[in-house]
C-alpha cells in the first residue's frame, strides 16, 4: 500500500467535483491590486473572499511600519521565543494589546491555529472536560485533542443544551472549560454570550471565547463580542488572530488573570514554534491602532455588510440568520455551489465555496466576507453578479 | 436495568435516522467504511446518543468505537459508571 492510497477516496471526491484548471481549493491569486482587487487566471475580480475585514492590508502607515521593521530587524527571527527570545516588538504588542483589551495578560502566538492549540491544547489536559460549541473552527477541536481532553459537543448557539450537558457533568461541570466563537466562520453568527455567561455563573466554569472573527469588527472599541454585548468581565479568556481584521498574520490570547503568563513555560505550540515576523508584528501593532483610531472603519465595514446583505436577500438567495461581515448564501448541493462559484469569477467577483462536510447541516455554501474597503459600487456590482445568476423563477440558472 | 441488546436496539435505531435511507445495518457496520458516515455526522449522531440515554459521551470514543456494537458496549460501560446501577 502506498503512502498516499489511503487519500484515494479524497482525490476521487475532488476529482467528480472540479473537472477543470479552475477549482476552489487550488484557487491562485496571481496579482494583488488592493485590499478588494485582483487578479485570478488573467481574470480582474473583486475579492470577496478574504477575511480582509477592514481593508488594512494595503494600510500606508502598515506598510511603512512593515518596511522599516524589515530594514531594521531582518526578515525573520529564525527560532522561538523561548529558546531564541523574543524581540521587542512582540513584547510591546502584548503591552498595547494589555491596553487596548483591559486585560492583565497577553501571549502574542505565531498565528491564530497556534494560539488556539497553544492556550486551549495546553489548559485542556487529559482530566479536563470542555464543552465545545458543535460549529466551533477546526483548530479548536485540533487543540481540544491535543490537550487530551473529555471533549462534550452541544449544539451550535443552542444555550439550553449547554446547560443541559452542564448538569449531566455534575460537580464536574464547575471546572469546565466552554469554547464558543465571537462570530461563527460559516454562517456568519454570533455566540449568544450573555445568556451562556448566565449560564456559567449558575453552574461554574471556564469561559474561552474565539474572537477571530469578530476582533476589531465588534464592540465600541473593536475588542469583539465580549465587548459588544457588555460581557467581558465573564470571559476569561479570549483568542484572536492577526489573519483577518489586522491584516497580517500571528495570533492572541489575553486574560484578565495575570497568571495566563505561566502558560508560556508550558504551552508547547508556544515554545516550539519560531515566533511571528518582526514585519508582521509591526503591521500588526499600525492596524490594532487604527482600530482604536478610526472607528469609521467598522462602521463602513458594518454598512457595506448590510447593504450586500440586504442585496442578497432581495435576489431571492436564502443567507445566513442575520447580515454579518461574513455572509453564507446557501445552494443545494456541492455542484450548483461550484457552478455558482465559477460564473462569480466569471463576472469578476471572488467568493469562497465550502463544501459538506465543512458546513454546518451539511449544507453547500457560498461565502462571501464582506471589507470596510470595499466601495458601496463594489458591493452593488456583487450583488448583482449573484442576482444574474438567477432566473425568472428564482432559481439559480447555473449548474444543479 | 437496562441490557447491551435494548442499548444496541436502539442505538441501531438511531443510526438509522442519520445513514443512507436503505443501507443495511447490522451490529458489525463500520458507520464510516461501509455507510459512509462523515465524522460531523457521527459527532451529531453522539449528540442524540447523549440525550436518548441522558448520559456524557466524550467524542475522542470515536477513536476506538466504529460499529454499532462497539457503540452499544461503550454506552452501556458509561450508564454504568454514571449512576452504578446497571
Amino acid at each position: 500500500m502506498g503512502l498516499f492510497d489511503k487519500f484515494g477516496k479524497l482525490a476521487a471526491e475532488r476529482a467528480s467535483l472540479c473537472d477543470s484548471q479552475l477549482h476552489p481549493f487550488g484557487i491562485r491569486i496571481d496579482e494583488m491590486y488592493s485590499p478588494t482587487e485582483g487578479s485570478i487566471q488573467g481574470q480582474r475580480v473583486i475579492l470577496a473572499g478574504t477575511n480582509n475585514y477592514l481593508g488594512l492590508t494595503f494600510d500606508p502607515d502598515g506598510i511603512k511600519a512593515a518596511q522599516r521593521s524589515l530594514e531594521l530587524e531582518g526578515t525573520g527571527t529564525t527560532g522561538s521565543r523561548m529558546a531564541n527570545g523574543s524581540y521587542a516588538g512582540h513584547s510591546a504588542l502584548e503591552d498595547e494589546l494589555v491596553d487596548f483589551l483591559g486585560r492583565r495578560s497577553v501571549i502574542v502566538f505565531s498565528t491564530g491555529y497556534v494560539a488556539n492549540l497553544g492556550v486551549i491544547g495546553t489548559l485542556a489536559s487529559a482530566r479536563e472536560v470542555v464543552l465545545l460549541d458543535a460549529d466551533c473552527h477546526a483548530s479548536i477541536y485540533d487543540a481540544c485533542k491535543l490537550g487530551g481532553a473529555e471533549i462534550i459537543r452541544f449544539r451550535h448557539n443552542d444555550v439550553a443544551d449547554l446547560e443541559r450537558r452542564m448538569v449531566r457533568l455534575g460537580d464536574r461541570a464547575r471546572e469546565a472549560i466552554i469554547l464558543v466563537e465571537g462570530i461563527y466562520s460559516m454562517l456568519g453568527d454570533q455566540a449568544p454570550l450573555r445568556e451562556i455567561v448566565e449560564v456559567k455563573r449558575r453552574l461554574g466554569g471556564y469561559l474561552l471565547v474565539d474572537e477571530a472573527h469578530s476582533f476589531g469588527v465588534l464592540g465600541a472599541n473593536g475588542r469583539g463580542l465580549a465587548e459588544e454585548l457588555g460581557v467581558d468581565s465573564e470571559v476569561d479568556i479570549l483568542l484572536g488572530t492577526f489573519s483577518k481584521s489586522l491584516g497580517a498574520v500571528g495570533g492572541f490570547a489575553a486574560c484578565h488573570d495575570a497568571q495566563m503568563d505561566l502558560l508560556r513555560y508550558a504551552s508547547r505550540p508556544y515554545i516550539f514554534t519560531a515566533s511571528p515576523a518582526p514585519s508582521a508584528i509591526a503591521s500588526v501593532r499600525s492596524a490594532l491602532m487604527a482600530i482604536k483610531e478610526r472607528p469609521q472603519l467598522r462602521r463602513q465595514l458594518w454598512s457595506n455588510a448590510r447593504r450586500l446583505y440586504q442585496g442578497l436577500a432581495e435576489s431571492g438567495y436564502q443567507l445566513g440568520p442575520h447580515a454579518s461581515p461574513v455572509i453564507a448564501v446557501m445552494l443545494k448541493s456541492p455542484h450548483e455551489g461550484l457552478a455558482v462559484w465559477r460564473a462569480l469569477i466569471e463576472k469578476g467577483v471572488y467568493v469562497n465555496l465550502v463544501l459538506p462536510p465543512a458546513t454546518p447541516g451539511a449544507v453547500t455554501l457560498v461565502r462571501c466576507s464582506v471589507s470596510a474597503a470595499h466601495t458601496p459600487e463594489q458591493i452593488d456590482q456583487i450583488i448583482e453578479a449573484f442576482a444574474s445568476l438567477r432566473g425568472p423563477m428564482g432559481l439559480v440558472t447555473v449548474g444543479a | 436495568m437496562i441490557t447491551q441488546q435494548a442499548i444496541l436496539d436502539r442505538v441501531m435505531m438511531l443510526i438509522g435516522r442519520f445513514a443512507p435511507p436503505g443501507t443495511p445495518i447490522n451490529p458489525n457496520t463500520d458507520l464510516a467504511q461501509d455507510l459512509g458516515m462523515e465524522s460531523i455526522k457521527v459527532m451529531d449522531m453522539l449528540m442524540e446518543l447523549e440525550d436518548e440515554f441522558d448520559i456524557s459521551i466524550n467524542i475522542n470514543i470515536l477513536m476506538d468505537v466504529s460499529t454499532p456494537a462497539q457503540l452499544a458496549r461503550a454506552i452501556l460501560n458509561l450508564m454504568e459508571h454514571a449512576d452504578g446501577t446497571v
